[in-house]
């Protein structure tokens, strides 16, 4: 191991700079949920303004201070939120602590390997995500505000600090803190393919991998493909910004002035941010679903259905994902016929997406299904996954697309489809692996109780959301009190922002179960779940390299769960066959 | 005071939460029992509620249906907009089936196979029959779905034939205002550029340009004659914006430095619609639809659709750029 002339024991390199994949998915976990809380906290100061505009809150003027005196959100600042609480939400949540947190967990420990191929990328991985977290942070205390130009940062209003405040300095520390946040990206998914493709324990072939690699394989590839391409389009916006080119610049009057730019378009920057921004969905689902796939299949006791065809859809999902970024441009005055073509792209992946629903309600049915709060937060996400995918085929179509293109029927589609699928399949992941993660077991009865409060809240929140969109509701409005049509919404509104602060409370009921259970919950058994993947043949204490002895030798696909025999018995007398043991006589492997 | 108050409360839950979470450890220990075993009796409660959230959901899904579901967008005042509401309607006929009906295997299912230590799951790990059911029935009702959309989407993106009567609009958009500009007697604009901006030029409209000179420029509230073709070019002086009219299902963003169209056909007036919605005050509006500052939230323009001649009248009382 690289550090191996450190002694692992110092406080510094154990649980700082430590190369140990564990402990940097346990940084990337925490990280990750504080930045999210932080996220979560935003979207409630602002749903308190769209929910009673104009009223003042003691909450906004405490956490708010100086910036919002006397508690009354501005509209400079409403957008700041807005924006922070995306960029934070769909980076830092659910792209580095989802992915960051389980590949690094779980990419070792069930494809039998001791470490990842590089631990000091590794680590050198969570630290360029740490610095980009705290820049992103510092940037809400600089001059004009934290940036302001919605998470997608589209110039000119990004570029002119004329537009708006938050495009200062704000802006700049963004781009920062991007820049770094993607060196982080790339450092980790290249480790992820390097450790999944080489260093499989023996037997374990690519058709014996647990779908969760399969899916951190499939998200890690498409990072590495797309996350580059916001980097240019984050360069050439530094350039226009800072050393006056005009890449995205072009007649342009703000100010009192005309600006000198002249020859550029914005519609660059969108096609740049796009090709990544709509594989960034996928990079943000595709682990959510590998974790719930393989949760669903354990807690189920039946192996997964159709893992082949669940291998098939995530390739195919992958690959359709770079070929549609144009849906999010349809109104932007490109050529009607690419508008077509990307139609026809983004219909394309409801197929795929449906043999994974249909795949898991295989799964379900004629299981013997134990409801572990993980179990409870896999259901969930198929839920989710099928409430806010369905509208897909509304906003995927471009004619359809026309009238309700940036309103709310958006906002309730991306965050029930892409939001909370994502992050249910991160708690129901915590809730699993948190024996692996911590040596010891969460609370079941609060974790129940959280699921519910969240499932109850989460809908609560975005459903209605479809109904503002279908008025023609735009989204990032301040207050939708300036005009008469929508003044029929106050009560939609109010129930909306009613529920999202119950949701924050919800999730108090989390950290409580998390932070306890971490220090004082039950010691954990080394196989809770009566699961067959290598991570539960690894003692539960932790220390680096993963496996006292020789690392295990694969025998078997992951899958076999309440596999009988002729007489109708279990073969080898459990519910369950470790992918370590050997195959029987005549014993086929696989469900293939 | 009241911040101490509450921290003091906060930590009181917190040690209540520990001491309970403590004793129920014991409690199960005393039994010879694991805490975070699953037990069989919990898992079927948990799988009966996940039933009766079937019932919940689905009757908030139709309580919504009911409460806010009138109050939707009025009927489409486009031409082309029917045929958006028709597909869009058509849309909700095949995903509303299909959202009630998969939830309702996923959660009977959850409810009917939670555990139980008498039986055993079921070893199925495929059929290609199965899965190439379900690959090739959403395949069918996509493909009917893309064949429509696409209909829809060239028609409406196709741009009125140069022969045909239409009313010709230059709409500017910029912080936080809209302009439309009327291309007059002409039916031709004249050349507009940011450089031009001074004074009370506030679009940079030409003034050297011959065809500008009969233009007319309009803000806080435009008119538009009912039945014509209206064919709008999009400008943008400073960022983004997007004219977004949501009741004639149109839209398009407008790019500083890049023109865009739209056209549409206005088919029912203002006081049709008025009588439409049961609204006296009821308004056509042009909003903008894309984050462009501070006052994003506010900058709109009225639309007042009336007939040929209340519209030849309206028009001809406005002032030309060249006056």
């Amino acid at each position: 191991m690289s550090a191996h002339h450190h002694n692992e024991n110092d406080f510094l390199f154990k649980y700082i700079f430590s190369t140990d994949h564990k402990m940097i998915s346990k940084q990337f976990l925490i990280t990750g949920f504080t930045m999210g809380f932080i996220g979560l906290v935003m979207s409630t100061l602002f749903r308190l303004q769209l929910g009673w505009p104009g009223e003042s809150f003691e909450i906004v003027e405490l956490l708010m201070g100086s910036w919002q005196e006397g508690g009354v959100m501005a509209p400079d600042k409403y957008l700041a939120l807005v924006t922070m609480h995306g960029t934070i939400m769909v980076f830092f949540l659910l792209t580095a602590g989802l992915s960051g947190t389980f590949s690094n967990l779980l990419i070792p420990l069930q494809i039998g390997a001791r470490d990842m191929a590089s631990g000091f990328l590794n680590m050198l991985s969570y630290w360029f995500f740490f610095v980009s977290s705290v820049i992103m942070l510092i940037s809400l205390f600089v001059e004009g505000g934290a940036a302001s130009a919605g998470w997608t940062i589209y110039p000119p209003l990004s570029a002119l600090p004329e537009a708006i405040p938050g495009s200062g300095a704000g802006m700049t520390l963004w781009l920062v803190s991007m820049a770094i946040f993607i060196v982080s990206s790339l450092l980790g998914s290249l480790n992820y393919i390097v450790t999944i493709l080489n260093l499989r324990t023996k037997g374990m072939s690519m058709t014996r991998l647990p779908l969760t690699i399969w899916a951190f394989l499939i998200t890690a590839i498409i990072g590495v493909l797309s996350f580059p391409v916001l980097l240019s389009a984050a360069l050439l916006l530094v350039m226009d910004r800072s050393f006056g080119t005009s890449f995205y610049l072009s007649d342009i009057y703000i100010g009192g002035q005309v600006l000198d730019h002249t020859g550029g378009s914005p519609i660059l920057f969108e096609h740049l941010f796009w090709f990544l921004g709509h594989p960034e969905v996928y990079i943000v689902l595709l682990p959510a679903l590998g974790i719930t796939s393989e949760i669903v299949s354990t807690m189920s006791r039946k192996p997964i259905f159709g893992y082949r065809a669940m291998i098939g859809s995530m390739m195919a999902i992958g690959f359709l994902s770079f070929i549609v970024w144009g849906h999010h441009m349809f109104l932007t005055g490109m050529n009607p016929f690419l508008g077509a073509v990307f139609t026809f792209t983004t219909l394309l992946i409801a197929i795929p997406s449906a043999v994974k629903v249909f795949n898991y309600l295989t799964t379900l049915w004629k299981g013997n299904i134990k409801f572990s709060p993980a179990m409870l937060f896999s259901v969930g996400l198929v839920s989710t996954f099928i409430t806010g995918g369905v509208t897909g085929l509304v906003l995927g179509n471009s004619a359809l697309d026309i009238n309700v293109h940036d309103t709310y029927f958006v906002i309730g589609h991306f965050h029930i489809v892409m939001g909370l699928s994502a992050i249910f399949g991160m708690f129901a992941g915590v809730y699993h692996w948190f024996p692996k993660l911590f040596g010891r077991m969460m609370n079941n009865k609060l974790g129940n109780l959280h699921f519910w409060t969240t499932i109850v809240c989460a809908y609560g929140v975005f459903f209605p959301m479809h109904f503002l969109g279908l008025a023609g509701v735009p989204r990032r409005y301040y207050t939708n009190s300036e005009f008469p049509m929508f003044d029929n919404m106050v009560d939609i509104n109010e129930f909306i922002s009613t529920f999202a602060v119950l949701a924050l409370f919800a999730q108090l009921v989390f950290m409580f179960n998390f932070i306890y259970s971490a220090f004082r919950g039950p010691r954990a058994p080394q196989n809770p779940w009566e699961g067959t993947t290598l991570e539960w043949t690894t003692p539960v204490e932790h220390f680096h390299g993963n496996w006292y002895g020789d690392i295990p030798e694969v025998h078997r696909w992951p899958y076999d769960y309440s596999k009988v025999d002729a007489n109708g018995d279990y073969v080898g007398g459990k519910d369950f066959i470790p992918q370590t043991t050997p195959l029987g006589e005549g014993e086929k492997d696989g469900g293939h | 005071m009241m911040t101490i108050i509450v921290i003091v409360a906060v930590l009181l839950v917190v040690v209540t939460g520990v001491q309970l979470l403590k004793i129920a450890e014991l409690r199960a220990k005393s039994k010879g029992e694991n805490i975070y075993d699953v037990k069989e009796k919990d898992g079927k409660m948990q799988g009966l509620l996940l039933f009766l959230f079937l019932f919940a959901y689905m009757g908030y899904f139709a309580w919504q249906m009911c409460e806010w579901g009138p109050r939707v967008l009025p009927v489409s005042a486009s031409e082309h907009g029917v045929g958006i509401d028709f597909l869009m309607d058509l849309t909700f006929w095949i995903i509303t089936p299909v959202f009630i009906l998969t939830h309702v295997v996923l959660l009977w299912f959850c409810y009917k196979y939670a555990y139980s230590s008498k039986r055993k799951a079921f070893f199925f790990s495929h059929s290609n029959k199965l899965e190439l059911i379900w690959t090739v029935v959403p395949s069918l009702a996509l493909t009917v779905l893309i064949l429509m959309g696409l209909n829809n989407w060239n028609t409406i993106m196709d741009p009125i034939p140069a022969e045909t009567d239409h009313v010709l609009i230059e709409m500017t958009g910029q912080q936080f205002t809209w302009t439309a500009r009327y291309a007059g007697e002409d039916k031709k604009l004249g050349r507009s550029h940011v450089t031009l901006i001074e004074g009370a030029n506030a679009t940079g409209v030409d003034a050297k340009d011959e065809f500008s000179k009969d233009d007319k420029l309009v803000k806080g509230e435009f008119h538009l004659p009912v039945n014509v073709p209206v064919q709008f070019v999009f400008r943008s002086i400073d960022i983004i914006h997007s004219a977004y009219f949501p009741h004639f299902r149109a839209q398009m963003n407008c790019v500083p430095g890049v023109s865009t169209q739209f056209n549409f056909v206005p088919t029912k007036t203002t006081a049709e619609m008025r009588k439409i919605t049961g609204n006296d005050e009821f308004n056509y509006v042009l909003l903008c639809n894309k984050i462009c500052g501070a006052a994003h939230y506010n900058m709109q323009m009225d639309i007042i659709v009336e007939s040929q001649e209340d519209y030849d009248k309206w028009l001809a009382e406005q002032k030309t750029f060249g006056e």
